[in-house]
């Protein structure tokens, strides 16, 4: 018996993610007292791969290959299913990234396993095994219990903290060919949005709504996020009207995200956006409005116009990393 | 073409979520329940595709007859006709199986779905109802195009997008941008009383997950404000307060 953790890579390197999997995942094998076993699909060198051991894996799997190259969300189930079967995985983690919420539930079917989603914490395993997950677009959370012999578990982003190990993994080949049916779908092209960190991944997020007036106002939000190291994010009108992709929208419609600190300016924090923010651990807002719903979301509230209190905030945050070094 | 679309039925996206006392049930009383707002979008793509398409939408639903109203507004937004498998969901896997049964003996052209349903954002009902039929699976699909036999769609990723196409059939699941929201006007509403709407048993399904209770995010403790001259100090402050930066 084990616990096998998929991480994730993109174009080779891991993702934060996959090393909050890791660190989550070994947990889990700690208190079972079970191997844990890391897979990688797709083309990471050595190096990289030898990485999953300082979290915690004692053997890294390493699926690639021409077909295995390019992400496919169908044949990498059938990889991870594959490998739970050869591992006789028992718990089975992933991150609830954009890939792994289309990997994860054809897992659980591939393995008659039971499927938790979005899940926010460590599983409680006395006897019975449950775990707690995020709901209601963030307004609750549900606790389910996993009654099947397997089970598989995706992760919400940022909800565990990166663990490093002293161990060292030894890291094999596996080889499986996928079924020619799991390449029906096939990835044409990959097309990279102007920002660089990824919005569900980061630990801090700038985001901005109708309060800044319009998409040639957005320099100086992007300015605060680069001096940060800040994702930047938006409010729905503001991608409605193609200020800003939607990528970066968030909340109940959009991505559901719970960087470290989320600092919104001009947003007025109706219901659905808070749903999708509200398990940010801080949230500062910045607002003319000192009746603004979203004060009684936030840890710290500053009244005021955005077109003068975000340019002080640069200055801060200028001044903050500098103290920093 | 043949559209089958994955409806279910949530609260309001305005609604306060309350649970009973002892946390094991939701309390729907005062809540009003709507359709889930990316199953519209995705309805709204159907009804365009269907159009231009020469084809028909079925909507299905998994519910109790409290969801026939959801199932209405569907009918007036343009579904030709609509389906319900007569039982309370008890998890994702029980709805997608009743999904794919009921599609396994209907053969559809394409399966769209939102991406997740705002009360449970599993995301799951779509990829296993793929997985259960062995076709694909776009989940995140911001935008869809028909060429003959073959579909594009844009698939959100991290930080960016992927280009996907796909034979047919396949299921997709809806998000921003696939289509704009239709709202029902007269004709619509009214034609929608006298489509067909389908009632059948479910299928037996095992049980894999149970949901044991809910439970509440902690409350922020109250708002500390900061005025705008001492601005310069917020990240200090967080550092200090909080110790995440
Ligand atoms: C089904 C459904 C789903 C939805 N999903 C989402 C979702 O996922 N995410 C989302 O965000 N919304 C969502 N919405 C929309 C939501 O209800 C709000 O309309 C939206 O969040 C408002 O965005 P906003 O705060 O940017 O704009 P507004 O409501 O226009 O608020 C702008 C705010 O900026 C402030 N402001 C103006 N000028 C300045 C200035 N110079 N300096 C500082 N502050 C200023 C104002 O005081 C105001 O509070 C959804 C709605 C529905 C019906």
């Amino acid at each position: 018996m084990s616990v096998l953790v998929y991480i994730e890579n993109a174009e080779g390197t891991f993702r934060k993610s996959a090393f909050e999997a890791i660190s989550y995942a070994s947990a889990i094998a700690a208190k079972l007292g079970k191997q844990l076993v890391a897979l990688s699909i797709g083309n990471v060198s050595n190096d990289e791969l030898a990485k999953a051991g300082q979290y915690g894996a004692t053997k890294v799997l390493n699926a690639s290959g021409d077909k295995l190259n390019t992400p496919n969300t169908q044949a990498y189930s059938s990889v991870i299913a594959a490998a739970a079967k050869a591992e006789n995985a028992e718990v089975i983690v992933l991150s609830a990234s954009f890939a792994g919420k289309t990997i994860a539930p054809r897992v659980s079917i591939k393995l008659d396993a039971g499927l938790a989603e979005n899940v926010v914490s460590l599983p409680v395993m006395d006897g019975a095994f449950t775990v707690k997950k995020g709901s209601f677009s963030g307004k609750a959370y549900s606790i389910i219990e996993m009654l099947a012999g397997v089970k598989v578990i995706s992760m919400m982003p940022n909800s565990y903290k990166v663990v490093p190990s002293a161990q060292s993994a030894q890291v094999t080949a596996f080889d499986f060919i996928p079924d020619a049916k799991d390449f029906t779908a096939t990835v044409k092209e990959r097309v990279k949005a102007g920002n660089t960190i990824s919005l569900p991944e980061a630990e801090l997020v700038v985001s901005a709504g109708r309060g800044m007036k319009g998409p040639e106002n957005w320099g100086m939000i992007e300015e605060l996020a680069k001096v940060l190291g800040a994702a930047t994010a938006c409010s729905k009108p503001v991608s409605d009207a193609g200020w800003r992709p939607h990528s970066e929208h968030v909340g109940q419609t959009g991505i559901a995200i719970s960087p470290n600190l989320y600092i919104a300016v001009g947003i007025s924090g109706a219901i659905q956006h808070l749903a999708g923010v509200s398990s940010s651990k801080v949230i500062v807002v910045v607002n003319k409005d000192p009746e603004a719903p979203f004060f009684k979301a936030a840890d710290y509230g500053i009244v005021g116009d955005a077109f003068e209190v975000v340019p002080k905030l640069i200055e801060a945050a200028k001044a903050f990393k500098a103290s920093q070094n | 073409m043949k559209i089958l679309v994955c409806i279910s039925s949530v609260p309001d996206t305005t609604a306060k979520i309350n649970f009973t006392p002892d946390n094991k049930e939701f309390v729907s009383a005062g809540v009003t329940f709507i359709l889930n707002p990316y199953d519209e979008i995705a309805l709204s793509k159907a009804v365009d595709l269907a159009t231009t398409n020469n084809g028909t939408v079925t909507v299905i639903n998994v519910g109790d007859p409290s969801t026939d109203a959801v199932i209405r507004k569907a009918l007036a937004i343009g579904a030709t006709d609509a389906v319900r498998i007569n039982a309370i969901p008890r998890d994702s896997f029980f709805v997608a199986k009743q999904i794919a049964d009921y599609a396994k003996k209907n053969s559809f052209d394409m399966i769209l779905c939102g991406r997740e349903s705002s009360d449970h954002n599993g995301s799951s009902v779509p990829v296993m109802i793929a997985e259960l039929l062995e076709i694909p699976c776009i989940l995140f699909a911001k935008s869809l195009t028909i060429d003959g036999t073959t579909a594009t769609l844009d698939s959100e990723i991290e930080g960016g997008k992927e280009v996907i196409t796909t034979s047919m059939p396949f299921v997709a699941g809806a998000s921003e941008g696939m289509a704009e929201w239709k709202i029902p006007n007269m004709r619509g509403i009214m034609s929608a009383r006298t489509k067909p709407l389908t009632v059948v048993e479910p299928i037996e399904v095992a049980q894999k997950v149970k949901l044991v209770s809910y439970d509440k995010p902690i409350l922020r403790s109250a708002v500390k404000m900061i005025a705008v001259d001492d601005a310069s100090k917020l990240f200090d402050i967080i550092r200090e307060e909080k110790k995440i930066i």
